[in-house]
């Protein structure tokens, strides 16, 4: 019955959307067409521009250029909650339900019943009950708290939530992505129900086999624009993949090293590591002038990986090797300490990298304070001596060390981030997106700072949304998906290919068993 | 079936305040030479009606992980104003009162603008707006003095029936006029959502600066409540930066100690009530025990420490240490 011609004009047009954040460049005229009564999938790599699309669909960033067109009328959503007066409901990958309020609370959160100007607690209990059964989870207490609630029972109520709204046209953005195979099967029951009841869905999911069982049709998106559409079943996995690909190279790598077999111990060693649901049984090794990337999607655990090396989350079980030691830093402190010789460089460098307001040289000397003071103070013989040789080696541009760090370009200061750990002289650097928002040239130089540092005897683990510097940086790069290493790629194995299709799961058997690392 | 399992489990801290402070009460009126007379709790009632109103003012706003400094000089203000204007017959009298209560209104918009549109912190505002509130309050009152109307005064201060305090009568209605409206209106929900996670509420359509203006207008109307509360109960205006300085930490104190969380989005003004009268007997208890009164900040602050140990218990819990700093 989807699969018929829609004889009916669509509810929802997108047309020619367009959006830039400053320089970069994140929706080109974007197309997209929404009909009542069918699922429609969206697809796309990390970057492609679809939450761009959904942010601007569920009026949270206004779009630079182009038209949407809701029932035959152009809208304009100055604020989610416009968005939702017209009917549009987002359900955000990121939760956004208010830890401190009850379930029923939050159901009702923006337009709670109401008599006599107060909240009508019982309509309002009733409500969230309907709402609860309704998305499949009557299980849960709507007297609870969301903040006591598991993540996939937020993400049910996240769903009952949305529905009480009424919605004409849902907009899932990884909404499955929180929950348990079970919730999975109750969602789609109710997802399917809705489409019946002649609501429009768009659906965005990086589970292939979800999108086959739902969506009537879908559309890639490729660089902030939308390159194919269509209908269920008329194109493989492969072909899919085919889509997505397709960036064009902008950087220039330095050449890697011929592959190096040494007897020695790798100088990391990661075994059987697992956090919370965050972190499942990862293993894996990183030598002496090894470069290792991080791969997948977004939020599939490589954060939590990389702090989990660093002695940053509590109660994580597993083995961590240094050098052949068994090591368990407890805190970024004891990480960077000579024994273990650790460096993280954080995701964001202007909360979790700099202080701001204060000097590049007194950004620079914070990690290594040890290193030049004596007896407890800084000597400044020495630390003006350490940090000019870092802003030599770098090329940082700066007015003068005594130039705060927040005057820097973005550029410069993610220089300066990385120059601060290299002052504590570490022998396993650990990078979280060192490259986002940074521009090609300073990019370029971070590249060569990598292979550098790793000739000389570091081992790197590496984690960047950017394919391009998987393939183009990498000796080896892990694909995370959920918590757990689903591939690990050597070499030229590496391409975009391989790292597209083990990050979203899919790929023929026997190339990812033959392509897997000796453990899992 | 369990609906009383989690009712208790969210108004845990307001529950708690409420037995710590009956037990401390129960100790203090068992020890006093005079027993658990009328009078013993008219005075206590008294005093302790001042710092709940207060208590109650900060609150509103910190319910919206704000922070209001200057509720102890609008009480000031107020007071001055009321030592000034709640005079006369009782037709002038009662055009006074509703005149004090304007101000406070007005005292509580101007901080409410100033930190949405302004969109300075509260911690910055309010000691700013504080500063020039306690300089009005002391251009209406360099020396103190002035009067109030006699009558009313003596009727809120005084007892009902000759057993119960009237100021409790009092702090009673304005808990059941203020408060529990508020508490189920939707935008007092709208101030919990926006204390617990702006971000979260602002996706959700939640009118994020309609509930904080809303937040610091009650809490200066709160504290003008006060302020004319206090002109009952001296008969007379002082510009005291003393009390000022004094009630806004203490208002503070209560607060922690009514189970009202600093990071927002949860507690009670209830439990904050219960806190402003535990921290109030505190020095009472000193009293009968005959320890010198110099003790008392000690103990009070002790008391406190206490308290937030407490209440940051669930830290031990959280598996990621960035969590720890909020």
């Amino acid at each position: 019955m989807t699969q018929l011609e829609p004889t009916a004009s669509p509810i929802l047009r997108m047309e020619g959307v367009s959006k830039r954040y400053g320089g970069v460049r994140a929706l080109a005229g974007a197309d997209l067409v929404v009909f009542a009564g069918r699922i429609h999938a969206i697809l796309g790599e990390n970057g492609a521009g679809k939450s761009t699309l959904i942010k601007i669909l569920a009026g949270v960033v206004a779009p630079d250029s182009g038209r949407i067109v809701l029932d035959g009328a152009e809208v304009g959503f100055d604020s989610p909650a416009a968005a939702n007066r017209a009917g549009i409901v987002c359900i955000f990958q990121e939760l956004s339900l208010i830890p401190d309020l009850s379930v029923a609370d939050n159901i009702a959160i923006s337009n709670p019943p109401r008599r006599f100007g107060m909240i009508d607690r019982r309509a309002q209990r009733r409500l969230a009950e309907e709402a609860l059964e309704r998305a499949g989870a009557p299980d849960i207490h709507p007297l609870a708290l969301v903040k006591d609630l598991p993540l996939s029972r937020r993400q049910m109520v996240e769903i009952a939530k949305a529905l009480a709204r009424k919605p004409r046209v849902l907009i899932l953005d990884e909404a499955t992505s929180a929950l348990t195979a079970a919730d999975v099967a109750k969602v789609f029951v109710v997802l399917k129900r809705l489409r019946q009841e002649g609501l429009a869905l768009l659906f965005i999911s990086h589970r292939m086999h979800e999108i086959a069982e739902l969506a009537a049709e879908s559309t890639v998106f490729r660089n902030g624009a939308n390159v194919a559409t269509y209908a269920a079943g008329t194109k493989t996995d492969n072909e899919v993949v085919e889509m997505m690909i397709g960036r064009e190279y902008s950087h220039v790598f330095p050449p890697k090293p011929a592959a190096r077999a040494n007897g020695a111990a790798p100088l990391l060693e990661v075994r059987n590591l697992s956090w919370t649901d965050r972190l499942r049984d990862i293993s894996f090794t990183a030598e002496a002038g090894e470069v290792v990337g991080l791969g997948g999607l977004d939020g599939q655990g490589q954060r939590e990986l990389l702090l989990a090396l660093f002695g940053v989350l509590r109660g994580v079980s597993g083995e961590i090797r240094v050098a052949g030691a068994p090591v368990s830093p407890s805190s970024p402190h004891a990480a960077k300490a000579k024994s273990i010789g650790m460096a993280l460089i954080p995701e964001d460098r202007k909360t979790e990298g700099l202080m701001l307001p204060m000097s590049v040289r007194e950004n620079l000397s914070f990690a290594a304070l040890g290193r030049v003071s004596r007896g407890g103070v800084v000597d400044a013989t020495r630390e003006s001596k350490l940090v000019g040789e870092m802003i030599d080696l770098l090329e940082i541009h700066t007015a003068g060390t005594d130039a705060p760090a927040g005057s820097l370009s973005g550029g410069n200061q993610q220089k300066v981030v990385i120059a601060k750990w290299l002052m504590v002289e570490p022998r396993i650097i650990l990078l979280n997106d060192p490259t986002r928002g940074i521009d090609v040239g300073t990019k370029q130089e971070i590249y060569v700072l990598l292979r550098r540092l790793a000739d000389a005897g570091a081992a790197i683990v590496f984690y960047t949304t950017d394919y391009d510097e998987l393939i183009g940086c990498c000796d080896r790069a892990l694909v995370l998906y959920d918590g757990a290493v689903k591939r690990v790629l050597c070499g030229a194995e590496i391409t975009e290919r391989a790292l597209i299709s083990s990050a979203l799961n899919i790929g023929t058997e026997a190339e990812a068993a033959a392509a897997t690392g000796p453990r899992r | 079936m369990s609906d009383w399992r989690y009712r208790l489990a969210q108004n845990r801290g307001t529950l708690l305040a409420f037995v710590f402070f009956v037990v401390m009460f129960a100790i203090y009126s068992s020890n006093h030479p005079a027993g658990f007379s009328a009078n013993v709790v008219q005075t206590a009632a008294n005093k302790g009606v001042l710092l709940a109103l207060v208590a109650m003012a900060q609150t509103f706003v910190v319910i919206t992980a704000g922070i209001d400094l200057s509720v102890g000089m609008v009480f000031v203000l107020t007071n001055c104003l009321a030592s000034w204007i709640v005079v006369g017959t009782a037709t002038t009298a009662a055009l006074g009162v509703v005149g004090v209560l304007l101000t406070g209104l007005a005292c509580g918009a101007i901080n409410g603008l100033i930190v949405i549109y302004g969109r300075l912190q509260p911690i910055v505002a309010t000691i700013a707006s504080g500063a020039v509130f306690f300089g009005v309050a002391l251009l209406l009152r360099p020396i103190p003095g002035g009067d109030v109307y006699g009558p009313l005064a003596d009727a809120v201060t005084g007892r009902i029936f000759d057993v119960a305090p009237a100021s409790l009568a009092a702090l009673v209605v304005v808990v059941l006029v203020l408060w529990v409206p508020y508490r189920r209106s939707a935008i007092g929900r709208a101030a919990y959502a926006v204390g617990s996670s702006e971000t979260a509420a602002y996706m959700s359509g939640v009118p994020v600066g309609a509930a904080k203006f809303c937040a610091y207008l009650l809490s200066g109307l709160a504290a003008s409540l006060a302020g004319l509360f206090l002109t009952f109960v001296t008969y007379s205006g002082e510009a005291s930066a003393a009390n000022g300085g004094s009630y806004t930490l203490f208002s503070i104190a209560a607060v922690v100690l009514g189970g009202v969380s600093l990071f927002g989005g949860s507690g009670s003004a209830i439990g904050a009530i219960f806190g402003a009268l535990m921290f109030r007997t505190i020095g009472d208890l000193m009293f009968v025990f005959n320890l010198d009164p110099l003790w008392q900040p000690l103990f009070q602050g002790l008391v406190l420490l206490a308290a937030v140990c407490v209440g940051s218990a669930r830290l031990f819990q959280v598996r990621n240490r960035l969590e720890l700093f909020p």
